[in-house]
């Protein structure tokens, strides 16, 4: 989002940054606007300028335009005082980590910053003050694919100390690309956690009028002052309306769509509950509530773990170095699970290794079973272990966790196939 | 009093749709009869460029206030509905705006940024309209001089509203994303009829681009006018041209009437009325006002407030003082039916007595004490109330600055205060457009033609008169003419129902804009090939204006031709039902009988042929 070349160059002479008023001649004609930041798909020799009228205009440069700094922008001072604490709310604590949801525009100068402050984080959403007492900690300003392990462990022990400290709920703001790999990861390393933990995204940015950002996180500060209900959680868009929210387990959760509101869906299960725009929670499970026992943390992970999709014609020569460099693998297959022959070999040298090889289906929607086709019993007899109906996202973080917190093979296998965090089951209605 | 616009200050801003597809995604861009589902939103105030929000738009978000959206299949995909972000802009709405920037010599801006201008009243399910500059400082001519064009903007036209409730306000999405043109003038107008013309010119040469929509809504225009000791006004969307006059006509009527009423207020030192209102509700209680027993019926009150200082120009001298009726559209706003104040009471059934004792009750003396009521469910009333005091007071200081919208009858109403500069930033999802100097140098070089060109080469070519041709361009109707006059020949025929036969259908309401080109090309076709005659043409252009197909409309008129020895036999009944008469006018039965003859056969033979085939008749009885 900077000039670069002889535009930065002629800008740095004139001592002109962004926000500064600017009077610049090109060939004989005249502009005045306020210097705005380029765009990434600028051509190299277009000056940006807000003019008069509140339009941006790209003004095409040459060594020979000239450019004045007419004035600088005077200093903002944002608002950073935090409302007073209302008696006998619940307190909620906000740790920010990033992505859509707690980035904002510049509207003066146009930039996209990728964080807000934890009084912007609280102030953002005034009402959601009637619910609850906020405090915020911004931990992590990246979008959610930049996640990785070590940030899942900084998370999880961060809302540990959090809920130990006395916090009666945390919300999560998260980028949505990868929440629901995060929301599992901290589901497995909080294990029996006893209060509510609630992941909420936006798909819309919180500086549109029509983001989701501020319904989501109202909704989840709802579930967490008034539901009852401890675990790890997800809170979205139940619909593509601003009146329906689902609460959604963090192990079986997954986005569905790249750009709808209502993208995170329950896979294999119903949500959890639904809460509706008065704020009226409607339960569709059974589960724990909310405790006063202390919270534990087990954030080891095994990091040697890959994911991998079959597709028709997988070549397990291609694979072989990436299956035996692993400690564990997981499989999507196809349908019930299934891989072609030629790769079956493959799982069972890794088997033999002591390589955990778990099997799910890319088909999402149902339960694995290797039983039923000839293919599957080879994977099953060649070692294969099948996980019910997780997804595979999920399956693929269990797994780490798993591999990080048991000492064989066999009890890595038979923790993979227990339920720990709701992540499976061996009955569905849908 | 002669009208006198004498220092009025008149700028237009012209919003035409673009017929191609929606300017950010695949969709259609029509609109449709009907919409589907309601997809419920809401629009939160976004924190300003200080930091804050503001908090008369947080108060309403917190009130409840939603937004239903209605989707239509075709003209509504995720785009419309805020689940995807948008496209890249589309090409041939780009291209459009660029010729038509070129047509009236205006600077094209060098690179195109589109931006998101704020607009929560959910016109726009993102909350904002997304819109461009593309070039600056145009002309056109007009009226013998040059008129300053301001700005030409490429942007997606709004939702359309269709109905309100309580709580929820119901928008269609077909029109959200329609390309638009916005081209707004300099304030270089000075009486009503040049606004017309200037409009009318800026049609014309949108209309010469050839991809600009036609047809009611597809053109709008908004109006800023003001006048000496007046204020700016905007009328937005006036969607009939030769209403245009109109609206400036009246708008300086009533900022005129507004300047009066302040000089009259100043004179007499009338103070701001304290807005103290007082529940009167057992004054009226027996009253049999139907607005007002209706109101105490529904758990409604009275509400009173006095206004001392505004007896009579709220109205007055007959009728021309007003101020009253601007209270009653600011109070409307409030969600009430309206209010009834001292100028024009009694009346609508509140007798003298009833007037007489609320003077009493509210302690009326002076000379000009005057009151408002209003009778609603209280919070409601008072809210009203509290709009029209306002207003009252504000016509002390002078004319307020307002956005009004038109009503059919050339006149406005209030709709809200005039909106600050509007708050825009940039469109991140859309990429940028570079207008590189060869591509404006390649537009440029094959500008389409202007108007008056155009019009030129019709009456060389084809022989037609100016006025037919200065129709037909302006009717756009040049291709199609161009290809029915060289391929069947019939210039002089689609010259004539272009021109004459078009405006008197025009007159007689008929809308012809829904007919388009290929649909005329088929009627001339059907003419050239014998189908029917060309006075069946006026008859055929009516149905097929109300939806009906040619052939439809040829099968529902019985104008389908007959053939000569068909048209002969009819004619020969004719002339034998009147024997008699014929044998004792002889030959002079010709002219009479053509009456009958054209009631039995309008539209299936041509005139000339049936007066030859009645003159042969004729002959044959008197041997």
């Amino acid at each position: 989002m900077t000039y670069a070349g002889f535009l930065a160059k002629k800008l740095a002479d004139s001592d002109a940054s962004e926000g500064c008023m600017l009077s610049v001649s090109v060939g004989g004609k005249q502009y005045r606007g306020v210097l705005m930041p380029h765009h990434e798909f600028s051509a190299p020799d277009i000056l940006i300028l807000k003019v008069k009228s509140g339009y941006n205009i790209g003004i095409r440069m040459d060594e020979t335009s000239t450019v004045e700094v007419e004035s600088r922008p005077a200093a903002v001072k944002r608002d950073e005082t935090l409302p007073e604490d209302k008696e006998g709310l619940k307190t909620i604590v906000l740790i920010g980590t990033g992505g859509t949801i707690a980035s904002y525009v510049d509207y003066r100068t146009g930039a996209v910053h990728p964080a807000l402050s934890t009084s912007d984080m609280i102030n953002a959403v005034p009402e959601i003050r009637d619910i609850a007492n906020l405090r915020a900690k911004v931990l992590f300003s990246i979008f959610s694919e930049n996640m990785t392990v070590p940030h899942w462990q900084k998370l999880a022990e961060q809302i540990a100390e959090e809920l130990n400290n006395g916090a009666d709920g945390i919300i999560v703001p998260h980028g949505t690309d990868t929440m629901g790999y995060t929301a599992a990861a901290v589901s497995f390393m909080l294990g029996d956690v006893s209060k509510p933990v609630v992941f909420v995204g936006a798909q819309r940015s919180s500086d549109r009028p029509s983001s989701d950002a501020s319904s989501n996180l109202m909704a989840a500060a709802r579930f967490i002052a008034n539901g009852n209900r401890a675990g790890v959680f997800v809170c979205m868009h139940d619909t593509s309306g601003d009146d329906s929210f689902a609460i959604h387990n963090g192990t079986r959760v997954r986005k569905m769509h790249t750009s709808r509101r209502d993208a995170f869906r329950s896979i294999n299960a119903p949500a959890v509950a639904h809460v509706d725009k008065e704020g009226k929670i409607t339960f569709n499970t059974d589960g724990r509530p909310v405790s006063d026992a202390p919270v534990t943390v087990s954030s080891a992970m095994c990091r040697d773990v890959v994911l991998l999709q079959f597709y028709p014609g997988m070549d397990p020569a291609l694979f072989r170095d990436v299956v035996m460099k692993s400690k564990g693998v997981v499989i999507a297959g196809s349908g019930l699970g299934h891989v072609n022959e030629n790769m079956v070999p493959l799982i069972r040298e890794a088997s033999e290794k002591g390589i955990l090889v778990v099997i799910t289906s890319q088909c999402l929607n149902g339960r694995t079973n290797l039983n039923v086709y000839n293919t599957g019993r080879d994977m099953l007899a060649a070692g294969a272990v099948t996980v019910l109906d997780m997804l595979p996202e999920t399956a693929y973080v269990k797994l780490m966790w798993v591999l990080a917190n048991t000492k064989s093979y066999e009890a890595a296998k038979v923790a993979m196939q227990s339920c720990m965090a709701g992540e499976m089951s061996d009955r569905r209605e849908e | 009093m002669a009208d006198s616009y004498e220092g009025m200050m008149c700028g237009i801003e012209i919003h035409q749709q673009l017929d191609t597809k929606k300017l950010f995604c695949d969709c259609e861009s029509r609109l449709e009869e009907e919409g589907y589902g309601g997809i419920y939103r809401r629009l939160r105030p976004t924190t300003s460029e200080m930091g804050e929000i503001d908090r008369a738009a947080l108060a309403q978000f917190r009130r409840g206030y939603g937004f239903l959206y209605q989707s239509c299949p075709c003209t509504t995909c995720l785009v419309e509905l805020d689940e995807e972000p948008p496209h890249a802009v589309n090409a041939d709405a780009m291209e459009t705006s660029l010729i038509f920037s070129e047509l009236i010599g205006a600077s094209v801006i060098d690179e195109v940024q589109f931006m998101r201008k704020i607009v929560v009243d959910g016109s726009n399910t993102s909350g904002f309209q997304r819109t461009s500059l593309v070039a600056v400082d145009g002309s056109v001519d007009a009226l013998g001089r040059r008129i300053g064009i301001l700005s030409v903007c490429l942007e997606e036209d709004a939702c359309r509203r269709i109905e309100a409730t309580d709580t929820d306000v119901v928008w269609r999405t077909d029109r959200l994303g329609i390309p638009l043109i916005e081209v707004a003038t300099a304030p270089d107008m000075r009486t009503p009829e040049e606004v017309m013309e200037v409009a009318l010119r800026i049609g014309t040469l949108l209309r010469a681009t050839k991809r600009v929509k036609r047809g009611l809504g597809t053109i709008r225009e908004d109006l800023n006018i003001s006048i000496p000791e007046g204020a700016r006004i905007e009328i937005k969307g006036v969607q009939e041209l030769r209403m245009l006059p109109d609206f400036v006509r009246n708008e300086v009527k009533r900022q005129k009437m507004l300047v009066r009423v302040r000089d009259i207020l100043k004179e007499r030192g009338t103070k701001d009325a304290a807005f103290e209102p007082v529940d009167v509700t057992s004054v009226f209680k027996d009253c049999p006002a139907k607005v007002i027993s209706g109101a105490l019926k529904s758990k409604g009150v009275v509400m009173a407030v006095r206004l001392p200082g505004f007896a009579g120009v709220m109205n007055g001298d007959n009728g021309t003082l007003r101020l009253g009726s601007e209270m009653a559209q600011y109070a409307r706003t409030a969600g009430v039916k309206g209010i009834f104040h001292s100028d024009e009471l009694p009346n609508y059934g509140i007798e003298q007595d009833y007037v007489d004792a609320l003077r009493k009750e509210l302690g009326m003396t002076g000379e000009f004490d005057a009151f408002v009521i209003c009778a609603a469910p209280e919070k409601r009333a008072v809210r009203a109330l509290e709009l029209a005091v306002g207003r009252a007071n504000q016509g002390i200081v002078g004319v307020p600055e307002e956005t009004r919208d038109p009503l059919p009858d050339g006149t406005t109403k209030y709709s809200r205060p005039l909106p600050g500069a509007a708050r825009m930033y940039p469109e991140t999802d859309v990429p940028p457009t570079t207008i590189t100097p060869e591509r404006l140098k390649r537009i440029s070089e094959n500008l389409p033609e202007l108007p008056e060109v155009t019009e030129n080469r019709l009456c060389q070519t084809y022989g037609i008169n100016p006025q037919q041709a200065h129709q037909i361009v302006a009717r756009s109707l040049d291709d199609v003419f161009c290809r029915i006059s060289d391929e069947f020949g019939m210039a002089a025929v689609a010259a004539t129902t272009f021109e004459n036969t078009y405006r008197e259908l025009e007159h007689d309401g008929v809308d012809l804009e829904g007919i388009d080109m290929e649909m005329l090309y088929a009627l001339f076709s059907g003419l050239k090939d014998g189908k029917y005659a060309k006075e069946a043409l006026p008859g055929l252009l009516k149905e097929m204006a109300s939806g009906t197909s040619l052939d439809a409309a040829v099968e529902k008129l019985g104008v389908a031709a007959v053939d000569a020895g068909e048209a002969e036999a009819i004619i020969a009944a004719i002339v034998k039902e009147r024997e008699d008469f014929v044998r004792s006018k002889g030959m002079g039965a010709v002219g009479p009988l053509m009456g009958p003859v054209m009631g039995a056969l309008r539209g299936k033979i041509d005139g000339k042929q049936a007066s030859d085939l009645l003159t042969k008749a004729i002959k044959q009885l008197l041997g």
